[in-house]
């Protein structure tokens, strides 16, 4: 159900800029739609987003409803250490979904 | 004289104009308006917004306002006692303002985020950028929007 892409290199030089691209899947229902009998359709989105590095948060992000449907999220952290990355996206109606890739920094 | 046809066709018209007006509170654009320069006084705290120093890139011309590419740089070195605290994005004609917030820092390594948005008419995107020391730095764009998001019958 909860599915997620995360996009990193797997081994980086010390130092080295690297760019993480996120992808979850997720309608993120805005809450102003209606269905054809003019019920508004309830607000279900992922609300946050966070990203750690060996347990240390380097970025996290509010996402809202004017996001598009699986969100996309890209950013860039320094590849300081070899060790692990988490991802964590929260949201509405007990949403949870996480990743962890490993990262070889030389 | 007005045949039965054009009595239909013109009463129709104005009965479905109206109709669809009254859904709508009049000063809608003014109600918009005044929800982004609230969006924006709550982030700077009533602080002064320079322009510049952001780079805010959206396609000028939106085909489709379901998944709309922006993405923000800011130039700022990114070291521990001057670096980019948060990058916000806002557009003027959503139901609400907020689209994203990134909060990054100094292990960031460079200032620049990118994501998909959903906009639903012409008008203006803004990003305002957070600085370690205070200060803010912002970049618009105006879109023009083909096929709107979030609402398919284009009452926006």
């Amino acid at each position: 159900m909860t599915r997620v892409v995360v996009n990193l290199p797997q081994r980086a030089r010390r130092g080295e800029i690297i760019e993480i691209r996120t992808l979850a899947g997720h309608a993120m229902e805005t809450g102003f739609r209606r269905t054809q009998l003019g019920e508004l359709v309830p607000r279900d989105i992922i609300t946050r987003f966070t990203c750690s590095y060996n347990g240390v948060e380097v970025f996290s992000a509010e996402l809202h409803p004017a996001l598009a449907a699986n969100p996309l999220i890209s950013f860039s952290t320094v590849a300081t250490e070899s060790g692990k990355l988490e991802f964590r996206w929260t949201g509405d109606n007990g949403y949870s979904a996480t990743h962890t890739a490993s990262i070889t920094v030389v | 004289m007005t045949t039965r046809r054009q009595f239909l066709v013109l009463a129709g018209s104005t009965l479905a104009g109206t109709a669809a007006q009254a859904q709508l509170p009049a000063n809608i654009e003014a109600l918009r308006k005044a929800a982004l320069a609230e969006a924006v006084r709550k982030v700077t705290g009533g602080a002064q917004v320079r322009a510049g120093r952001v780079k805010l890139d959206v396609p000028p011309l939106i085909d489709n306002g379901n998944t709309v590419p922006v993405s923000v740089e800011v130039e700022s070195p990114m070291t521990a006692i001057d670096h980019v605290k948060a990058i916000h994005v806002f557009t003027e004609k959503n139901p609400q303002p907020y689209v994203m917030t990134a909060r990054l820092g100094p292990r960031a390594g460079r200032a620049r985020v990118s994501t998909r948005a959903r906009i639903a008419d012409t008008g203006k995107v803004l990003a305002i950028a957070q600085m370690s020391d205070g200060s803010f730095w912002s970049d618009s764009v105006n879109v023009v929007v083909t096929l709107s998001a979030c609402l398919e019958d284009g009452l926006i």
